[in-house]
């Protein structure tokens, strides 16, 4: 080897040992380290429980896809290949990392097994690492601070611009990769000038570049070059360390367990408190998240975890008509509020009322729980059981607006938001024509081995019952053995939970289950999503649930249904996916296929389709709350699938179709689109 | 300051579909939804927020049977502080003054700085508020819709006048108000509120514990009395289009433009 002197044997100034420093920096780095992360950790410790170590198995799955996979980066393909280049870099890198710092003590120290040829590959992979990581934080810092994309901007009303914090990091991690590189391609350069021995340095990277541009220089300067780059590697690398937990960045060491711990149920939401069963609800002193510490840890976890990157909002049909709400402020301003009330250093203040203090009811209010956000957060954060539980409190401290008290009371007294009679549930079903072919059965005298579900809005709503009657005319036609609750049905309470009153949709959920199971039926099927989603996921011990896209699918594969060639082969149709059928429930083939059975039916597809599907502008309760917003969801929807080609848009859910065909007439698109619930399109094609 | 709100537990006008009796001379009452007066809980809305503001306590009253308990409990979920049923065999059809009177009575034996009503109830008459101020020899201002309090002895009242002017009283303490909705926002009360005060009690007071004479109340005492209730006939050039509203639509245009309206 060379006669360059290491940081473990050098003395500045011929007195000084530099071994000291490579000591104390580690020494002050870890410690300072430790202190800080004890600190963030305080906040968790008060948080409410959150029951995250079952299914390990599936939880170290979703490890290797979604974190060391980074499967969800490439959904925005620039931003995703970048993260994808630091990020292998990072994990390559941490090796070279810890031993940089023992080479601090000790010149020449070798991580044990990478001696041999291990060691030879290793220094090739971590030297092309460096280069694309330094390579993908010029363009990433170009990106950032020249081209400043749309979505990372932070509107006034949320605080200051997130640039300067980004571009900064970008400068400190250029600056590891500079300086690792400077150290060794100096040594290089040394030996080679003193014994002309050329190591083999792999070609194109930062220390083959460096090593090139250093063949002239003289031994002063490469052995003084050798120490200073060391020690700005040393600096720079504890500096980030302790750094990191300050801001954004945090997620370098958060993600790992953000991801563990992520939920991994779709379609549920959490309950009250992790541990009080539905009967011991009554004992609990307050519902909800009202305080900063009656979040759950993970969702504490969450907030830290937050990389500020913004595709939640960019996918969030609330932020997107203008809705007071934007998925990443409401982490990162719990965030800010957590750095706030649990400083560095001395005392911890007291939270006050979260809505008021950073959030605002509206902002609660305005979620649709599409679940679009979820779906994109590279780093697994929650946002749907928060509304939630933001909302739980809300409801129990009475702060809910006029426009969905009236459909809530209704529901408690009726068993519907509409405050309809219980005994009218069934009238769809006695429309002159239909009524003169078809007789539903109804379970509460009859027997049927299925039952179909109505719910509330497909029962009472003039237009929706149609849903009703085509879902009775497919199912009998497929053969199904099924009948109807009638009066004994009240409202699924999908949204009723999701809007926070617990008890309520509690007390709905049991009289539903009761009846169901009173009926003896052998499974369930269902047109509404969000009943679907309710008697799938939120209820439990019920006989298998369906929805009848599903049904349909099956009974055509089977033979048991078969179609007529299209009726309009000259429109071209449009699937839009309902948020609880596709995101909530992975139902995205069954109506497709159904659609495609239809011979001569022209289909197209939108752009935001099946797991990035577009909410219509939500269902159940939504219907009632008047947001504040520039314009609906719905709208938008429709200008997509005009784009796209399409003139008419098959829903498959009740509230899309209300949503849709409302946003067809607000469009101004009345008679160049039409919306038209999946169920009577296969209705009108049944042989 | 210590807030006596009235309130009345009336059929829900939201979730009820009215028809009359065979009789024709009330409401089919059989499947009827009842809930507090949309008015009243207003008023208690109002007067919690007084109290939350100034210190004192609220307390609801109503006149009616065991049932009418339900809506003291609702308004005790929101945030009153005390409920007193007054409930009688010798109330029952009693009109506007037969009311008042009973109220009276429980009011003086309390010391109330300020009465609240709504500004009227089901049957619209909106008389109570005005007769047990009157009973009372208390001031008295009608369809409030803001509330402003000064000092123990004084409040300013508002009002709206035709036009969408506002008036501001100032109105000497104890009074009566009655409550015009608009006023406030109530809040929401869910199940598990009303779970919360479910086991609370609530004092039930008959004639006797009020010293009333039974004969000056209830259908003895009453010096009105319903004759008839009834839809009234169609007039001249009234029609009321029937079937589904797609087709009541359709017939609307139909006749819109036959008059040349479109």
């Amino acid at each position: 080897m060379s006669s360059i002197i290491g940081p473990a044997s050098f003395e500045f100034f011929g007195i000084f040992p530099a071994a000291i420093l490579s000591f104390i920096l580690p020494v002050v780095g870890v410690g300072l380290f430790a202190y800080i992360m004890a600190r963030r950790l305080a906040p968790l410790v008060r948080a409410a429980p959150d029951f995250r170590m079952d299914h390990i198995g599936r939880r170290i799955q979703k490890l290797i896809v979604i974190w060391l996979g980074q499967i969800r980066q490439p959904r925005y393909m620039l931003a995703g290949v970048l993260h994808i280049v630091i990020f292998a870099g990072f994990l390559i890198l941490s090796i070279r990392s810890v031993s940089l710092v023992i080479i601090g003590l000790s010149d020449g120290f070798v991580m044990p097994g990478f001696g041999g040829w291990l060691g030879v590959v290793y220094n090739i992979l971590k030297d092309y690492a460096a280069t694309f990581v330094l390579i993908a934080c010029i363009i990433a810092g170009i990106r950032r601070g020249v081209f400043k994309p749309a979505r990372y901007a932070v509107p006034e009303k949320y605080g200051k611009d997130h640039t300067a914090e980004a571009v900064f990091v970008l400068g400190i991690i250029a600056t590891l990769m500079i300086s690792e590189s400077l150290f060794e391609a100096s040594e290089l350069a040394y030996a080679l000038q003193e014994t002309g021995d050329a190591h083999f340095v792999a070609p194109l990277t930062l220390v083959w570049i460096f090593k090139h541009m250093l063949s002239g220089a003289s031994f002063e300067f490469l052995q003084g070059l050798h120490i200073f780059s060391y020690f700005l590697h040393d600096v720079t690398f504890f500096f980030f360390l302790c750094f990191l937990p300050l801001g954004k960045h945090f997620h370098v060491i958060t993600s790992l367990f953000n991801v563990f711990f992520m939920r991994l149920d779709k379609g549920k939401i959490k309950p009250v408190r992790h541990g009080v069963t539905a009967e011991q609800l009554d004992d609990l002193e307050s519902f909800g998240v009202k305080k900063l510490e009656d979040f759950t840890w993970k969702h504490m976890l969450d907030f830290y975890s937050c990389a500020d990157c913004g595709r939640c909002s960019d996918q969030c049909p609330a932020n997107a008509v203008g809705r007071p709400l934007s998925p990443r402020f409401i982490t990162i301003k719990a965030r800010d509020l957590m750095f706030k009330n649990y400083p560095l250093s001395g005392e911890i203040y007291k939270s006050s009322m979260l809505v008021e203090d950073i959030y605002t009811e509206d902002e609660i209010w305005s979620c649709t729980t599409c679940g679009a956000c979820e779906e994109e957060c590279p780093l697994a954060i929650e946002y749907i059981d928060k509304m939630v539980d933001l909302r739980r409190g809300m409801v129990d401290e009475g702060m809910v607006p006029q426009s969905l008290q009236k459909p809530l009371k209704a529901l408690e007294k009726r068993g519907n938001p509409y405050g309809k009679m219980e005994k009218k549930r069934a009238d769809w079903a006695l429309e002159k024509d239909f009524k003169t072919a078809y007789t539903i059965k109804n379970l509460a005298k009859d027997a049927a081995d299925t039952l179909y579900f109505v719910d509330s809005i497909t029962s009472y709503d003039d237009n929706i019952q149609e849903i009703a009657r085509h879902t009775a005319v497919i199912l009998q036609h497929a053969g199904v053995d099924f009948g109807i609750l009638g009066k004994a049905e009240k409202d699924s309470g999908h949204e009723v939970l999701r809007f926070g009153e617990e008890m309520l949709y509690q007390d709905l959920k049991e009289q539903n289950t009761r009846a169901i199971l009173d009926t003896g039926v052998k499974q369930i099927v269902t047109a509404d999503p969000h009943a679907y989603n309710a008697l799938k996921n939120d209820y439990n011990g019920l006989p298998p649930v369906r929805h009848i896209s599903q049904v349909v699918a099956e009974k055509i594969l089977n033979g048991a249904l078969s179609l007529k060639p299209c009726l309009d082969p000259d429109k071209v149709y449009v699937y839009h996916d309902p948020c609880y059928l596709g995101r909530h429930n992975g139902v995205y083939e069954d109506p497709r296929q159904a659609l495609d059975a239809i011979d001569g039916l022209t289909r197209v597809e939108l752009e935001k389709s099946r797991d990035r599907s577009f909410c219509c502008g939500g269902g159940g309760l939504m219907l009632f709350y008047e947001p504040e917003e520039d314009t609906r969801m719905g709208v938008l929807r429709v200008n997509m699938a005009a784009e796209a080609g399409a003139n008419v848009i098959v829903t498959a859910c009740p509230f899309c179709l209300v949503n849709i065909q409302d946003a067809i007439k607000v469009a101004g698109k009345e008679g160049e689109m039409a919306a038209l619930d999946f169920t009577e399109l296969i209705a009108r094609h049944l042989r | 300051m210590e807030i006596l709100v009235c309130v009345k537990r009336v059929p829900d006008t939201a979730e009820n579909e009215f028809e009359l009796n065979s009789a024709g001379n009330d409401l089919d009452r059989d499947d009827l939804v009842y809930s507090v007066n949309e008015w009243d809980n207003y008023a208690v809305e109002e007067a919690i927020q007084i109290v939350d503001n100034a210190g004192g306590s609220v307390t609801v009253v109503t006149v009616g049977d065991d049932e009418s308990e339900e809506v003291l409990r609702r308004e005790m979920a929101m945030g009153a502080n005390n409920g007193v049923l007054l409930s009688d065999e010798a109330f029952e059809g009693s009109d506007g003054k037969g009311i008042a009177a009973i109220l009276k009575a429980e009011i003086e034996k309390g010391k109330y700085d300020l009465i609240l009503t709504g500004a009227q109830a089901d049957e619209g008459a909106g008389q109570v508020g005005g007769m047990l101020a009157a009973m009372l020899d208390y001031p008295y201002a009608s369809l409030v819709n803001k509330i402003e309090v000064v000092d123990d002895a004084t409040i300013k009242v508002g009002r709206e006048i035709e036009g969408g002017n506002q008036e501001m009283n100032e109105i000497q303490l104890p009074c009566v108000l009655s409550i015009q909705t608009g006023i406030n926002e109530p809040r929401y009360v869910g199940i598990r509120g009303i779970r919360k005060v479910a086991s609370v009690d609530i004092p039930i007071k008959g004639a006797g514990d009020l010293g009333i004479d039974a004969a000056t109340v209830g259908d003895a005492g009453a010096k009105t009395k319903r004759v008839d209730y009834f839809v009234p006939d169609l007039g001249d050039g009234a029609e009321m289009l029937e079937g589904s509203t797609d087709e009541i639509i359709e017939k609307l245009i139909e006749k819109l433009k036959a008059k040349g309206g479109l």
